[in-house]
């Protein structure tokens, strides 16, 4: 299957492990049914996949605290309805990285395009270049953080997590947003319907302080300014002649 | 002249009719477009447009009581694992737990297992009392992923990956705040309460390219264990019909205008889409031009089926099996004359009740007030559901036997008539007396 056990050393802060055993999965000899069937029934172990060169649904569906290094860029929906452990791609990612991602973590070197976290129900998605068109949309719970910028109509429809980017979004920033925060450190160029800015209180920088240091990103947290939802989009607003007219003849 | 009262001189404009001024007057009142929930109710061509030609001297007909005529289908045989057999082509359509009561879905389930055959989850996830009574549950992936996740998706006996819906091609779903309760809420990751209007589209993928991708993930994440359904308003289903297969679908689920809906804009209902019976045959025909028809992508018709008849109009037509939707909630009890003194309450009547969306629903059903739901006992509608399924299958064996088909999926649009010309033009086969099919796509 183009399996085979190398050995990679993982470095901690503060500390160095033991060597770990790392299962090398070369896909220019794999296929990718092969390389998902294996890492859907590891229950432990980590992976590295090398030649991913751009292959579609790379490590999608995982659910066990697996560790997975892609050394190279993904296509669409990397890491799709991940559920544990963690998939670290060293290079771009394609359409929908980490789509509804459940919990664990996703981590790209690179930048992703279109979609990048959409629908997430939880876990951390950290995207260390920029990020496209539809960042974190519809996102429902999942901590998202980009390095640099995010483009047009991200965080959609965002319904609840947090959405932090380093550099500048795009037009219409959470339109249509529920109770996502979507927090942005550079320009914002427009806000979408029913978004607004929002105070920066002192439970928004914790959560913010400790997104920064969980995605490993330097960056101070008074920069950033807070955006979410206006909640006026939340019901239909029906008017009633009728009784008032009622009311006045009464 | 004498003898005309003065109700003679009174003539109702047909422009603006009683029902177009009370609509007029509701805008006007309220400054919203009018919700509603069921299919299109004005008159549009149907399958009762069609009659069967029964078998006589050139047919010969099969014994009605005696010999067997098959009702089983196998869906995804060529890609997935574990393909899904059902034992009728009736199938139960995607309803979600919010738009309908726990009870609901549990009784749908309880009479889906008990006729062989499959039922569907919906916009919010799948519940667990529908999962549990359901022997065969098809998971539907929308737009909305609401309650989307890998769990259920492995837990499903398909995937319907939903496009759009015969209500309303284009539109996404909505759920007024009244039905939106706690437990609604949480599956949706919603605040409770508020009006919600579901995507209309999904968020990670954009065209039938992009699609294939998709499903080839979703492929990857179960293993390729079941089969993937793609559901289609309809608008234009020849070419949504061939995309949808080239995208890699193992079953086209084509919905027609008269589709039901537990809430969206009138208008929606009324105005987008084309009838059932127009979409079958061009569903059908990208079908066989892609020479998958009958054999490795089935295709599932819904959009107000309601009869046996019905079901065999649409297998003769080319579907593999049906779906319903109204009609199951109906034969749980929807718009039962029982509860007509409370229809008339909420400013209806049994047997015109469609404020699916108000959450009121006297029979318990399209609601999540427990002191309706508590009205619909799942074990009881399952039973009624049951006994409907299996009504609906004796009729469209009835009427295959009598075409000389030993199974069902051997009618054919050579045993259908018309009896308009639209309906001739739609459907492709003869105005009946006569060999003339309008706008005759055998003949070029």
């Amino acid at each position: 299957m183009g399996a085979r056990a190398g050995c990679h050393l993982h470095v901690d802060p503060g500390r160095v492990s033991a060597p770990r055993p790392v299962t090398d999965v070369d896909l220019a000899e794999t296929s990718l049914r092969d390389l998902n069937r294996m890492l859907h029934q590891a229950r432990q172990g980590s992976f590295r996949v090398l030649n991913p060169r751009g292959a579609h649904a790379v490590a999608c569906g995982i659910d066990t605290d697996i560790t997975v290094e892609v050394r190279g860029s993904v296509g669409y929906y990397c890491a799709g309805m991940h559920q544990k452990g963690s998939v670290h791609v060293d290079g771009n990612a394609s359409t929908g990285l980490a789509e509804n991602i459940m919990s664990g973590t996703v981590r790209i070197t690179g930048s992703a395009t279109m979609s990048a976290g959409a629908t997430g129900h939880g876990g951390l998605v950290v995207i260390e270049g920029n990020a496209g068109a539809r960042c974190g949309i519809s996102m429902k719970g999942v901590d998202i953080v980009v390095g640099g910028n995010v483009g047009h109509m991200s965080a959609f429809m965002a319904q609840a997590g947090n959405l932090v980017v380093l550099g500048d979004a795009g037009a219409d920033l959470g339109d249509s947003i529920y109770e996502a925060n979507l927090y942005v450190r550079g320009e914002v160029a427009s806000l979408g319907a029913d978004a607004i800015r929002k105070d920066m209180r002192p439970e928004h920088v914790r959560t913010l302080s400790g997104l920064l240091d969980s995605a490993g990103m330097d960056a101070d947290p008074g920069d950033f300014k807070r955006y979410g939802t206006a909640r006026s989009l939340y019901n239909f607003h029906i008017d009633d002649i009728d009784a008032e007219v009622a009311g006045r003849a009464g | 002249m004498s003898g005309t009262g003065d109700s003679w001189r009174l003539r109702e404009s047909y422009t603006f009719d009683r029902h177009v001024i009370a609509e007029i007057h509701r805008a006007a009142n309220t400054g919203v477009y009018r919700i509603r929930g069921w299919g299109a109710k004005r008159k549009l061509p149907t399958l009762d447009d069609l009659v069967f030609l029964g078998a006589s001297m050139s047919r010969y007909p099969l014994e009605g009581y005696r010999e067997s005529c098959g009702t089983d289908l196998v869906i995804g045989e060529e890609r997935a694992a574990r393909p899904l057999r059902i034992d009728i082509p009736i199938t139960i359509a995607g309803m979600s737990f919010g738009s309908l009561s726990s009870h609901a879905k549990e009784a749908l389930g309880r009479g889906a297992s008990a006729a062989g055959t499959s039922t569907t989850s919906g916009d919010g996830g799948m519940l667990p009392e529908e999962r549990e009574h359901s022997s065969k549950l098809v998971y539907q992936y929308l737009p909305s992923r609401y309650g989307q996740n890998p769990d259920d998706l492995r837990r499903g006996d398909a995937i319907e990956v939903v496009v759009g819906q015969g209500a309303k091609p284009g539109g996404g779903g909505i759920l007024l705040g009244q039905k939106v309760s706690e437990r609604v809420a949480g599956m949706r990751t919603l605040p409770a309460g508020i009006d919600q209007r579901s995507a209309c589209r999904h968020p990670d993928w954009t065209g039938p390219d992009d699609l294939q991708i998709k499903i080839h993930e979703l492929r990857e994440i179960v293993d390729w264990q079941v089969p993937i359904f793609v559901k289609i308003g309809a608008a234009r289903p020849f070419y949504d019909t061939a995309l949808a297969v080239k995208a890699g679908a193992d079953a086209v689920v084509v919905d027609g205008l008269q589709g039901g809906t537990a809430a969206t804009q009138d208008v929606f209902i009324e105005h987008v889409g084309i009838p059932t019976i127009a979409a079958i045959p061009e569903a059908t025909r990208a079908l066989q031009d892609l020479d998958v028809h009958r054999r490795s992508v089935k295709l599932i018709a819904s959009g107000g089926m309601r009869s046996g008849a019905d079901v065999a109009k649409a297998l003769a037509l080319g579907a593999d099996a049906v779906s319903i939707g109204t009609a199951a909630l109906i034969a749980l009890g929807d718009n039962d004359p029982a509860y007509d003194d409370e229809y008339r309450e909420l400013g209806s009547a049994a047997g015109f009740w469609d404020d699916l969306q108000d959450g009121t629903d006297p029979a318990g059903i399209a609601t999540q007030d427990p002191r309706l739901t508590s009205r619909l006992d799942p074990v009881i509608g399952g039973r009624r559901l049951a006994n409907y399924l299996k009504v609906l299958t004796m009729e469209a064996q009835t009427i295959a036997r009598a075409c000389g088909k030993s199974h069902v999926a051997n009618l054919e649009p050579e045993d259908l008539a018309a009896l308009t010309v639209e309906a001739a033009a739609m459907a492709q086969v003869p105005v009946a007396g006569t060999d003339w099919i309008p706008g005759d796509r055998r003949r070029g």
